[in-house]
């Protein structure tokens, strides 16, 4: 099942689970989307971002100190 | 292809309608040499460079419905045309088989070694690539290099063929961690994407398959689609290599029909050796079942379904009524913990908590699952590969199948003496 809000193809964001230290920045950044693990390591929402949330989304992905996290295209 | 297939199964040679397809028939000493293995299947039809012929040979593997016979099952035919597209492919026949309990990837290997090679060879051709990289479990990395050998003294390939002795690790079987492991020496998955059939091998497009895998390739270029597909079920044909161990008398591997009564293939073992009490089913990531349920079912993915256990790579572990399901799985959790690749945060860290908690219901030291419920919940579908997955479905399924033990636990008692799970001395970290 797909979601889509707004124009175009969904954005998601992932994780790069390798890159991930679990410094855990992104779920400060964009608590809506992604929560921490009982570990630190984020759970990401699968979900389409949102537009609203896009905007954080967006900040977290730069926050990221390993570059694990990405905001791409959602794949069929 | 018809006319090919005729050709090559004319004259004094046995085409192979009946099981064992793979394996020698009965007791043969050491590995089939070339001059065997060619009496007794012909010679292939190699399609060479050839694009007609290489399409054609796709389109057969995709009428046989063969897929992947090391665990995932994924379609041949697809992943072949998929590295078919790319520029300057490269092909690894994955022999690593890591999974402590299965042998039958070593027993192929170790019998029917021509047969795994002239897979190998085909899949090249039918790529386009030049080199096929066979990785061969330690065990049987002689036995491979003396086939090798033995082909370039009667040069019948046009392929160049490297063998390279696996990575002596679990997760060194999984698709990406062999392909790290043959280019940089480094026995760990790596991330996705890139698909390996895109960017694998030194950057080139990569066919990973199982050695018997490409032995059932090296079949069907022989004798076809149809051929293939009069063993086993319209929805899963053709035969498969099972390992039977655990309390079965002749622990042993064969090979069985898909859709066979797993009862019935608990008997090529010589059955049950003690009343049964579950079986492991696929692997150590695999399955519990509860075996009398499952011994009326046809050994199948589709037969097992409904027990929530797939055929996997073809791992049957006889759980005797005399042995502790829960000690069994917190044994192998634990093992599956400490072969974490350590890349991925939910596995190093889950892994080892999940497995901390199965010990402490073993042991009886509690009795609530709401800590390794959750736990479990964190580590599927977190890391780079399927390994966390793996431990958690072995977990998940452990939980039901031995449900009336961890009542005996919480009350103290534990009836399990016996130990039929093999696993190698742990490792220090």
């Amino acid at each position: 099942m797909t979601i889509r809000t707004g124009r175009g193809p969904g954005m998601v964001l992932r994780v790069d689970a390798i890159a991930c230290d679990g410094r855990g920045l992104c779920a400060d950044m964009v608590p809506e989307l992604i929560t921490l693990d009982d570990w630190g390591f984020p759970i990401i929402s699968r979900e389409v971002v949102p537009a609203r949330l896009l905007g954080d989304a967006r900040i977290a992905v730069g926050a990221c100190p390993k570059l694990a996290l990405r905001l791409e295209r959602q794949r069929d | 292809m018809r006319a090919t297939q005729t050709q090559y199964q004319a004259g004094s040679v046995r085409q192979a309608s009946t099981l064992p397809r793979m394996l020698p028939a009965g007791f043969a000493a050491g590995p089939a040499s070339l001059a065997d293995h060619v009496a007794r299947y012909g010679p292939v039809a190699f399609p060479g460079p050839d694009h007609g012929r290489c399409e054609a040979l796709i389109e057969e593997v995709e009428r046989s419905g063969l897929t992947g016979r090391g665990g995932a099952a994924f379609p041949t035919a697809r992943k072949l045309a998929a590295t078919a597209a790319g520029q300057h492919p490269v092909v690894v026949a994955n022999g690593t088989e890591a999974e402590p309990a299965s042998a039958k990837d070593k027993v192929l290997l170790a019998r029917s070694p021509h047969l795994v090679l002239d897979g190998a060879v085909l899949a090249a051709e039918i790529v386009g690539a030049q080199e096929a990289v066979i990785v061969a479990h330690h065990a049987v990395r002689d036995i491979t290099d003396e086939a090798v050998s033995e082909r370039i003294r009667a040069g019948v390939d046009r392929i160049r063929i490297r063998v390279v002795t696996a990575a002596d690790r679990f997760v060194g079987g999984e698709a990406s961690a062999v392909v790290h492991w043959v280019g940089a020496g480094i026995a760990t998955p790596t991330a996705t994407p890139p698909r390996l059939s895109e960017r694998g091998l030194g950057g080139a497009p990569t066919l990973v398959q199982n050695v018997e895998t490409l032995a059932h390739v090296a079949l069907i270029a022989r004798y076809g689609a149809s051929w293939f597909r009069s063993a086993g079920t319209p929805q899963e044909p053709g035969s498969m290599l099972v390992t039977i161990l655990g309390a079965v008398r002749e622990p042993c591997v064969h090979e069985i029909a898909l859709g066979t009564p797993t009862g019935e293939v608990l008997g090529l073992a010589g059955g049950p050796s003690a009343p049964l009490q579950a079986l492991l089913i696929g692997g150590y990531s695999g399955t519990w079942v509860d075996a009398a349920e499952a011994t009326g079912r046809p050994f199948s993915s589709a037969g097992l379904a409904d027990l929530g256990a797939g055929v996997g790579a073809g791992l049957i572990a006889a759980l005797p009524e005399n042995a502790c399901g829960l000690r069994e799985t917190a044994k192998v959790v634990r093992y599956l913990a400490d072969e974490s690749a350590g890349q991925c945060g939910p596995c190093l860290f889950g892994l080892d908590a999940v497995a901390g908690e199965v010990e402490r219901l073993a042991d009886g030291r509690t009795s609530d699952l709401r800590l390794l419920r959750r736990w479990l919940g964190q580590v599927e579908g977190r890391g780079a590969c399927r390994h966390p997955d793996g431990a958690a479905r072995l977990v998940r399924s452990a939980l039901e199948v031995f449900a009336a033990e961890l009542r005996q636990h919480a009350e103290g008692w534990c009836a399990g003496t016996a130990s039929v799970l093999p696993l190698p001395p742990r490792r220090q970290r």
